[in-house]
Formats: structure tokens, C-alpha cells, sequence
């Protein structure tokens, strides 16, 4: 047998270096936002001081909860579309239990402070039910988070009557806009459950869990894992964050407006298929999907500074973004998936 | 092998239906400790359903499974079954995007407690690698590892949960000559610990290398349990098929001197894979290419058909010269191949077996971008019947059918334009006796009607059928054996000892 230990020894590539490649592909994005990073404080001498860079970070910071959400879910496996849905109308029902009829509310005025509670409880109820249709009747997450994205958002714009809400308890509106030891409190509440995230995936054997069941179900089911739990967890969680991503939202705003939320699934699978996450699943880290955010939110940043106009925002953006997959792609070595 | 007070896994008249499918029928098995028991049969027979059985992924409809007598575990405690049975199952349980560690110890990363030590797991899996000979770096991303390395992965991983029972499903399907040997040695070094083994191949020159005890399935019912030396070649054939069959004969073909040359290939050459390669292939010829796993054929093949673009050199098809390293050129040409992976090159599951058969076709099947279904239809039936495809229809989904017929389906969309040259990878990997006849029989066919073919095999018995046999080492023709070779001199040739 040490002879078939030989040949084995021979025939393998660089041992260990899949180990040292992977943990600098998490960083693959570092060197674009170095790059942002410079351009943009040519562009404008305000880009780089810390009030800038700070509003750059609280802007990004309910996008980065819903990144965070989309980034779980894909590495499981799996898919969400509705998660921008529940942005909007998680928080636009859970505030109309509070506020009295005529700011817009159902009437039952329950106390404020169970607003937040109803909201996050909103968000994992899609999350739940996303789950049990995907997982109990085997459909395709593709498929059905569509059809929920759209059930959800047509729920909050029949409820509301397609109105903003602009009367809100204090409470509900004071995370999004609070600031805690010179940060705003958003920005604290996203950093603190992207070191979670990355905690779990990184050092928790739930968290691994999502890899397996994500890079082959049929082994990770083999193993032990009870694959439908684990994802019936993830869809809620996924659903959870997008609700609170709607809460900081709410507050930095100062309202719900109907289409809360709208249009920025696209954002956020940008962020984390740039950051890394594949779409395929089993592949991907939350700090690769933070870099993305960042990507993005830098962007954006510039492009508000130089005073692109909005027609052209749109163009500039996307190509930004595929330059950003390509430097990574060149960077990180492998292929995209 | 009557005493169960030996037996270290029983299962008695176990039932399983999938739907209208009966995959089990009132079958069952005793391995007695410290054999190496084979499993034999035709594709379908139910082989890989028993070990989802036996290692508790599939609860039987009817039936029981006993380890030591005692009955098996509740299907939720999958430590419990772990610890009593071991498995390399037929589909890969390793997990590419992940460290060949944490594949080892997938859902048991911790060690007491709730924190991952990723050192620690590492050098817990470096221990399990050394403790079963797997040179192996443990750090490795296993995505990066060899078939042969990831299955060395699944037995580790399989013999580190204690058990000394450990199912092998198919493991020699996908390797190549001197690793089959490497694994067998193992498993024999694993019998003199004690070990017990219930293997399945479809080579059953294996089973009477390893194995000590042999079980039948036919048409998912149990036909014989019978010592190895007890049960020659053709008894355990006709037992698998039911009817007294011979291996196939490969028939009595001469190579016209003046047929026309319809592939050649010059000065080929693609970095890494294979260099210098000159090849001429006649109408009507067929040209075997054998070697091991790194020697390069399967490189050259896929270059013929444009799967691969090579650096250097030409290739000519009836006169054509096809674009390197463009597949639809190499089709135009006039070229028909069976690429090596069927699952992954070979068909779309979930089209129909009409719809996969006559893809090359589709543009003879109709006008202006159209396709007439009767045309296809008819089409497809003719080759379900030349083929003896499995069927309930041409409109069946090739995902639905057993190994050895969607290979069939392959083959059939290969031949389906009357292709002058026919590039053969490993046609019969993975599929049974009867099929393999098929298979083989439908390439002599062709040769008969005058195409050329290569045909690449990691098999020596279909290279039987060549006319002679190019043999490759380390990238390189190093050999030509005309027809009448011994397996000796072709094996000698393939492991670089010239003779
Ligand atoms: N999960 C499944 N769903 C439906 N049919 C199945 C499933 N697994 C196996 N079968 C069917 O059961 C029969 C036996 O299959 P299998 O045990 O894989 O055979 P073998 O391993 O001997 O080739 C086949 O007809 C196969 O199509
Ligand atoms: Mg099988």
C-alpha cells in the first residue's frame, strides 16, 4: 500500500494550494475597491473624509441585510426573488396595526412598541411560506419566489392603497436613524450580523451545513444533515432580515413609500455574484457579498458625487458591474458560475 | 453461509416500488463476516436501490434489514447506521467546493465544542488519510482531487465511522487499469483486517479477482447466492441475463488496402496532454486507443472531435479540413462521436430519446428551421429498434432510462447522420453485458457500412474488435498492435514496459 501512496503523492497538483487560493478568494473584490477608492477622491475631494464614507455605509446598510439574506440562501442551494417585496410591505402592514385610520392605519392601534416584532414575525412568515411551497411541494424556488414577489408587493400596495405612510411611531423609525457612538445605529446592526453570518458559514456546523447542502444535497443528506430543515431555517432567516432590512430603511427615510424595496433584487444579486456567491450554490462567503456591497455602494457614491444624471446612472452601473466581475474573474482565477 | 450468527448484515425479502417500478422484489442478502461478497447484474436489476436500503437512506416497502442479527436503526439516527455500515455510493459524495478535511468530517466538524478548530480538523483528517494509506493532503480543495482520489476520500471517510462492514457501488466504473489494481489491493489489505465488503461492478473478471461470494439480481429478484470458484464465467452470465450468452465475439473484418482514408491527423500536439500524434484511419477500420488514465488518449480523442482545441498540428476528415477546436466544423466534416461523460456531453435527460437521437439531424428533418415530428418519429423508432433500446416509446425522457440505454441513445445520435468517421470514448463504461453487445455491434455495424472509426476504451475486451490497437503513454504513440494481441502485451505496452 505505500506504493499506491507514492503514485497518489505524485499525481496530485500543489497540494495545499486550494486552501491558500481560497482564502484570498473571499478578497478577489479588495484591489476594486482600492481602485474606487482613489478614483474617487479625484473625483471629488469629499469622497474620501469620513462623513462621506460613513453616509456611503448607512445608504448601503438595509441593501447589505438583503444581500446578506440572498447570500445564505444561494450558498444553500436555493433561490429568493421576493425578498424586495418583503422590504416594502413587512414594515408598511406591521405599521398599520399601530397607526389609527386616518394616517392610514387598519385602526387596532396596538401598542408601538410591537411594531418591529410584527414586522420581523411578517418577514419570516414569507420566508415560511416561500419555504413550504418550495420544499413541501418540490417546486422551483425560481418559480415560486417570483410568484411571491409579486403577491407580497401586491399585497402592501392593496392594503395601503398604493399611499406612502408617513405617520410613524417614533420607535419604529428610531433604529434607521439613530446614531451610536458616532455611527449610525444601521450601520452598527448590519456590521454586527455580517460577523454572524461570517461566523456561522465560517466556524459553525450549521452554517457549514449550507455548503453541503448547497455544493450536493444528496450527500449532505447522506451525512446526516436534515436538508429540508436547514433550508426551511434559511428561507425564514432570509425572509427575517429582509423584513428588518425594511425597518432601517423605514427609518432612514422617514416613510414607507410604495415601491420600497422595488427593483433592488437586481442590486442585490449583483452584490453577491460579484462578491463571489454562485449562483449555482455551494460556492461563496458573506464577507465576499460584503466586498460586493461595498462595490456597489462606492459606485453609487461617485456617481451622486460627479453628478451623472439619473438617465445615465442606470448605464454607468451596469458596466461598472461587469467590469467588477471581470477584475475579479482575472483576479481571483477561476471561472464565474 | 447459512449460520446468520456469521452474518454481518442480512436483508430479507425486501420490496421496494418506486411508482409503477418495482425495483425490489421480495429480494434479499447475507454477507458473511470478513467476505468481500459481490453483487452482479444487469443495469436495472436494482443493485443500487439494495444499498440505499442497507445503508438507510430508503426505507423497504416491505422487509427487513438485520446487522448482526439485530435489527437496523430508526432511519432519522444516521450515526447509528454509520457506525455499522460504510459506503462509497455509485454517485460521488464528495463536495468539490470544499477542503477534502471538511468532506472527511462533513456535519461532525466539532469535537466537543460548538466552534470549528479548522486546525484541529485538519490535522484530525490528515490522521484519517495516514491511518488508511491515502496520500493525500488534507488542505486540498477536494475539486481538485482525481476520480481515484476522491473515491480514496469516500473510503476513508466511510472506515472512519468505525464501520467494519463497507459497501462499494460501482467503484471501478470510471478508473482507469493500474488504479482498479491500486483499489483492489486495498480492498485486500482491508479483508485481512477484517473488513467485510459487498462489491458491484459490471466487470466480472473483477469478481472472481476479489471476491469470495457472489449475488445475482435479475429484473430486481434474487436468482443465486453461490461461492466465487463455484460459479464459472458463463454460469454467472447466463444467470444475470437469463439465457446462456457468450461475451461478444468481435467478428471477421478486413480492412480494404484501397479504401479511402477518412480521418487523418498530423503533428498533433495540445500542451500537457499529448504531443507528435500521427493517425490514419480507412473506411471501414477500426483503430483502437488504449492507455492509462494520464497517457493522453482521451485528450486526442476529444480533440478529434473538436471537444479540445489542440496547439499543434491538422486534422483532416474526408478530405475536410475541420476547424480545431469547434465541435459543430468536426459534425460538418462528417464526423459522429460518443464523448466520454454521457451524463454531462452526451444527452439533455430531459428531452425525449426522439428529440436527443436526431439532434445532428434535426435539419434534415424538415424545412426552413422546422422540425416534423412524424419525420423524427420515424427516424427514432428505426433506431430504437436497430439499437434494441429499452423503451416504452420514442417519446420517452433519456433521464428515465438505465445506464446501458441512454449510452444506446448516445450512440444512436453518434450514427444518426451517416457520420464517415466515428470517435468512440469509452462506450461501455458503467453498462452491462448485454448492452455492451449492442454497443459494440452497432460500431462493427458502421465500420461494415464503411465508416472509420477510433475507438477509446480503458476495457481490453472491446478493443477486441479493432483492427489494431495505437497504444499511448505519457502523451506520446509509443505502440501499434495489430489485431490477435495478448492482454499481457497490451497491458505491458500501456504501463510503458516495452517489450
Ligand atoms: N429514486 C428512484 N425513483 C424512481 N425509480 C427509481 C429510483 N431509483 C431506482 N429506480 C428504478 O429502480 C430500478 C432499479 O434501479 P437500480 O437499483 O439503480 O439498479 P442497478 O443499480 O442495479 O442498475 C430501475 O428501473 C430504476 O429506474
Ligand atoms: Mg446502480
Amino acid at each position: 500500500m505505500t506504493d499506491s501512496a507514492m503514485s497518489d503523492r505524485r499525481t496530485l497538483a500543489r497540494p495545499g494550494a486550494g486552501l491558500r487560493l481560497g482564502r484570498f478568494r473571499d478578497l478577489t473584490l479588495v484591489p476594486v475597491i482600492v481602485v474606487l477608492l482613489i478614483a474617487g477622491s479625484f473625483v471629488d475631494p469629499v469622497f474620501l473624509t469620513p462623513g462621506n464614507l460613513t453616509n456611503v455605509l448607512q445608504q448601503q446598510s438595509a441593501l447589505a441585510l438583503v444581500v446578506l439574506a440572498e447570500a445564505l440562501i444561494l450558498i444553500a442551494g436555493k433561490f429568493d426573488l421576493s425578498l424586495e417585496s418583503t422590504v416594502g410591505m413587512a414594515p408598511a402592514v406591521a405599521v398599520m396595526f399601530v397607526i389609527p385610520v386616518s394616517a392610514g392605519g387598519f385602526g387596532l392601534e396596538i401598542p408601538a412598541a410591537l411594531a418591529i416584532p410584527l414586522c420581523l414575525l411578517i418577514g419570516a412568515a414569507i420566508g415560511a411560506f416561500n419555504g413550504f411551497l418550495i420544499l413541501r411541494f418540490q417546486l422551483s424556488a425560481f418559480v415560486v419566489t417570483l410568484a411571491m414577489l409579486i403577491v407580497v408587493h401586491g399585497l402592501q400596495l392593496g392594503l395601503t392603497g398604493g399611499k406612502s405612510l408617513f405617520a410613524l411611531p417614533e420607535s419604529f423609525t428610531y433604529l434607521g436613524g439613530a446614531n451610536w457612538l458616532g455611527l449610525p445605529a444601521a450601520v452598527w446592526i448590519t456590521g454586527v450580523l455580517f460577523a454572524a453570518g461570517i461566523a456561522a458559514l465560517g466556524y459553525f456546523r450549521a452554517g457549514r451545513s449550507l455548503y453541503a447542502i448547497g455544493g450536493n444535497a444528496d450527500a449532505a443528506r447522506a451525512a446526516g444533515i436534515r436538508v429540508e430543515r436547514v433550508l426551511w431555517v434559511v428561507f425564514i432567516v432570509g425572509g427575517t432580515l429582509a423584513a428588518l432590512a425594511g425597518v432601517l430603511e423605514t427609518g432612514r427615510l422617514g416613510g414607507i413609500s410604495a415601491n420600497q424595496g422595488v427593483g433592488w433584487i437586481f442590486m442585490v444579486f449583483a452584490a453577491a455574484v460579484i462578491g463571489g456567491v454562485s449562483m449555482d450554490g455551494g460556492k461563496g462567503t458573506i464577507l465576499g457579498a460584503l466586498t460586493g456591497v461595498l462595490v456597489i455602494g462606492l459606485v453609487e457614491n461617485i456617481l451622486t458625487l460627479k453628478g451623472v444624471p439619473g438617465e445615465w446612472k442606470q448605464l454607468v452601473y451596469g458596466a461598472i458591474i461587469l467590469v467588477a466581475l471581470m477584475i475579479s474573474r482575472l483576479a481571483g482565477g477561476r471561472a464565474q458560475d | 453461509m447459512t449460520s446468520t450468527e456469521l452474518a454481518v448484515v442480512e436483508a430479507r425479502n425486501i420490496t421496494k416500488r418506486f411508482g409503477p417500478t418495482v425495483a425490489l422484489d421480495n429480494a434479499g442478502i447475507t454477507i458473511g463476516a470478513g467476505q468481500t461478497h459481490a453483487l452482479v447484474g444487469r443495469n436495472g436489476a436494482g443493485k443500487s436501490t439494495l444499498v440505499s436500503i442497507l445503508t438507510g437512506l430508503q426505507r423497504p416497502d416491505q422487509g427487513e434489514v438485520l446487522f448482526a442479527g439485530e435489527p437496523a436503526p430508526a432511519l432519522a439516527d444516521r450515526d447509528a447506521w454509520r457506525s455499522r455500515v460504510a459506503c462509497v455510493y455509485q454517485r460521488s459524495t464528495i463536495i468539490p467546493a470544499l477542503t477534502v478535511a471538511e468532506n472527511l468530517f462533513i456535519n461532525r466538524q466539532t469535537e466537543g465544542g460548538r466552534l470549528i478548530n479548522w486546525r484541529a480538523l485538519r490535522a484530525r483528517a490528515q490522521n484519517v488519510l495516514d491511518q488508511y494509506g491515502v496520500a493525500i493532503d488534507a488542505g486540498s480543495q477536494a475539486g481538485d482531487l482525481s476520480i481515484e482520489q476522491r473515491q480514496l476520500v469516500e473510503i476513508a471517510r466511510a472506515l472512519s465511522f468505525g464501520a467494519r462492514f463497507i459497501i462499494l457501488d460501482e467503484p471501478t466504473a470510471q478508473l482507469d487499469g493500474p488504479a482498479i489494481s491500486r483499489l483492489f489491493d486495498r480492498m485486500r489489505a482491508l479483508r485481512e483486517q477484517g473488513v467485510t465488503m459487498m462489491f458491484i461492478s459490471h466487470h466480472l473478471e473483477e469478481v472472481y479477482e476479489v471476491c469470495q461470494t457472489v449475488t445475482v439480481f435479475r429484473d430486481a429478484r434474487h436468482v443465486i447466492t453461490s461461492p466465487v470458484p463455484d460459479l464459472p464465467h458463463d454460469a454467472l452470465v447466463a444467470a444475470m441475463t437469463g439465457e446462456a450468452a457468450v461475451a461478444y465475439q468481435a467478428r471477421n473484418r478486413k480492412v480494404k488496402a484501397k479504401a479511402p482514408i477518412v480521418l487523418a491527423v498530423s503533428g498533433l500536439g495540445l500542451a500537457g496532454r499529448f504531443q507528435d500524434v500521427d493517425l490514419q484511419v480507412r473506411g471501414g477500420e477500426i483503430v483502437g486507443l488504449a492507455g492509462s488514465g494520464s497517457s493522453g488518449k482521451v485528450g486526442l480523442a476529444e480533440s478529434l472531435v473538436g471537444l479540445r482545441r489542440p496547439d499543434t498540428g491538422t486534422i483532416t476528415v474526408n478530405g475536410a479540413t475541420p476547424r480545431l477546436g469547434d465541435v459543430p466544423s468536426a459534425l460538418k466534416a462528417g464526423l459522429g462521436f460518443v464523448p466520454q461523460d454521457r451524463h454531462h456531453q452526451g444527452f439533455v435527460p430531459l428531452l425525449s430519446i426522439g428529440e436527443n437521437a436526431t439532434m445532428p439531424i434535426a435539419h434534415k428533418l424538415g424545412r426552413f428551421g422546422t422540425i416534423s415530428s412524424a419525420r423524427r418519429r420515424t427516424r427514432a423508432e428505426g433506431m430504437i429498434e436497430q439499437l434494441d433500446i429499452k423503451t416504452t416509446g420514442p417519446d420517452q425522457p433519456v433521464g428515465d432510462l438505465s445506464g446501458g440505454n441512454a449510452q444506446k441513445v448516445v450512440l444512436a445520435r453518434a450514427l444518426a447522420d451517416d457520420p464517415s468517421a466515428l470517435v468512440v470514448i469509452n462506450p461501455t463504461a458503467g453498462v452491462d453485458i448485454k448492452a455492451k453487445r449492442a454497443l459494440l455491434g452497432s460500431v462493427e455495424d458502421a465500420a461494415a457500412r464503411g465508416a472509420g472509426a477510433v475507438l477509446v476504451s480503458d476495457e481490453l475486451d472491446d478493443l477486441r474488435i479493432c483492427d489494431r490497437v495505437l497504444v499511448m503513454f505519457h502523451g506520446r504513440v509509443t505502440k501499434e498492435l495489430p489485431r490477435g494481441w495478448t492482454d499481457s502485451e497490451l497491458v505491458a505496452a500501456m504501463e510503458g514496459i516495452s517489450s
